[in-house]
């Protein structure tokens, strides 16, 4: 059973038809998040062509992401990024038996249409391209094709829930191969969680509703989410991991998977760092296979680190406020 | 008598089995523990185990892995119940194809004797809710949940058809072994689970 906190039965997005079978669904609150569950424990790769989606496969990726470039070069060409080539996207998912993703910006409702029309099998309403639009993002209860969305606090991800999105993950810094800023939304996150979870335990629904005017989302959500003490929805990390050892730190805070940018394929290694972030992913609570994984990578061949706090460019900061 | 009942931690939904498997086992009033397991030697201790919905390729690639993979098929070559639901079932199979990509070379465990079409109802957009029957195993009416579900297109002798959709079959039974297209986990019906867990308990009698 998942939690379907904050569902909307009669979302636009949700099809109703007929087959010689019966009556079918389709784009429910229970087939939409059901799809981020599949993926957990598992990781997600950034890919920019059909050979990189390969490579993601074969390590044992649960999902691609398709980009046109990958978030690090993004930041190096500057300018505005878009939404990547449908050919290529085609290309990979006719190349690749897992799920395809690809990115739209925020707010482009028709980018986001043009995805779901690709038959991409999730979108990802990402600040890691230039958004279209500050003050609103997608009305994602619109689309069959799922949703998942960036967040550095409780409150955003709990805006983003409302707004339809079947998957959250904590972002980072994107494009920087420093795990700095995940770890810190991650750890913000869980503390908010708890402290929500302590305030419903304690009965006060007074403090609950207080919560939910200043989160700006509906008092309901507050409370079921009070109540499960996490997110209803699945939740992955994201921004900056490069290493299986960034990846097993995250998983021991408690994210459900992870995203990998640039830290792969923007690495001297990526066959061999794509194999070993998998198996530091799955066996993060056994340090001698982390240690494995890490010894299957050579540090001189990782991306090089930005500091965050030289950036002229903040992608986490986009859509934020929203 | 308490039965160990384990659901295949690598990667995909395995909370979401474990708590229906507690909730059936509560229902039913059995007495039992479940666990997720990962490793050869968590595999050896169990009465039956799951495996669950999520990525084949990434399951079978990381069980190869740890070994676990060569215990699993032993234990169910020699009777330990198993339920492969999506992703689980395809494990299960013997050859596997996309509907798109075609042959696919990923590791399975070749125990049961049917064929395989991955994503075969499309992609996730695709994917779809609608009521199934099992009629054969009691449970007549059945929330399916079908998320870029594979359906067995051929199956040998001796293996048992317990539910079509569209003319697609999507659940088989072979004695011990059970597979389904469908993610029962997700629904609030536990009747599945407590299927399965009926069969581990007369297997282990």
């Amino acid at each position: 059973m998942l939690p379907l906190s904050g569902e909307r039965t009669d979302a636009k997005g949700i099809i109703k038809d007929k087959s010689e079978s019966g009556n079918i669904l389709r784009g429910t609150s229970t087939l939409k998040r059901g799809f981020a569950h599949m993926l957990k424990n598992g990781v997600i790769m950034d890919v920019t062509t059909v050979e990189q989606a390969q490579i993601a496969e074969d390590a044992g990726a649960v999902s691609v992401m398709v980009l046109d470039k990958l978030p690090s070069d993004v930041r190096k060409a500057g300018g505005v990024a878009r939404t990547a080539s449908i050919r290529i996207i085609e290309d990979i998912m006719d190349s690749v038996t897992i799920p395809v993703m690809a990115k739209c910006r925020i707010g482009h409702v028709y980018e986001a249409k043009v995805l779901e029309e690709t038959n991409v099998d999730m979108i990802d309403e990402s600040e890691v391209l230039t958004p279209a639009d500050e003050n609103h993002h997608v009305w994602k209860w619109d689309f069959t094709t799922p949703f998942v969305n960036g967040a550095r606090s409780l409150s955003e991800a709990l805006r983003r829930i409302e707004e339809g999105a079947a998957m959250i993950r904590t972002k980072g810094e994107p494009g920087t191969g420093n795990v700095a800023e995940a770890v810190t939304h991650i750890k913000k996150v869980n503390d908010e969680l708890r402290s929500i979870k302590a305030v419903y335990d304690s009965g006060d629904n007074q403090v609950l509703i207080r919560m939910a005017r200043e989160f700006k989302v509906s008092y309901d959500l507050v409370e079921e989410t009070a109540k499960l003490g996490r997110l209803p929805v699945v939740n992955f990390a994201a921004g900056g991991i490069a290493t299986p050892a960034d990846a097993a730190y995250l998983m021991s805070l408690g994210c459900d998977g992870i995203f990998v940018g640039s830290g792969i394929f923007n690495a001297d290694d990526a066959k061999e760092r794509a194999r070993a972030i998998v198996l530091a992913t799955t066996f993060w609570n056994e340090s001698e296979k982390v240690k494995e994984a890490q010894k299957m990578i050579d540090e001189r061949q990782s991306m090089l680190g930005l500091d965050v706090k030289t950036l002229e460019l903040r992608m986490q900061e986009r859509g934020s406020s929203a | 008598m308490s039965l160990t009942v384990g659901v295949l931690a690598i990667q995909g939904d395995v909370h979401e089995n474990i708590t229906s498997t507690k909730t059936a086992l509560k229902e039913l009033g059995i007495e039992g523990i479940v666990v997720g397991v990962k490793t050869a030697e968590d595999v050896s201790k169990l009465d039956g185990l799951i495996i669950p919905g999520g990525e084949s390729t990434t399951i079978g690639q990381l069980s190869l892995v740890n070994s676990s993979l060569k215990i699993i098929k032993e234990k169910i070559e020699h009777g330990m119940p198993v339920l492969g639901i999506c992703a689980g079932m395809i494990m299960l199979s013997k050859t596997a194809n996309d509907r798109v990509v075609g042959k696919t070379d990923q590791p399975l465990l070749d125990l049961l004797d049917i064929k395989l079409e991955r994503n075969s109802f499309g992609r996730q957009k695709e994917s779809f809710e609608a009521d199934i029957s099992m009629s054969s195993i009691n449970i007549p009416k059945f929330n399916g949940v079908f998320i870029r579900a594979p359906s067995v297109s051929d199956v040998g002798s001796g293996v048992e058809v317990l539910a079509k959709f569209n003319e697609k079959i999507i659940a088989v039974k072979k004695g011990n072994v059970i597979g389904v297209a469908f993610h029962p986990e997700l629904t609030k019906d536990v009747s599945l689970h407590k299927y399965f867990i009926n069969l581990i308990k007369k297997s282990k009698n």
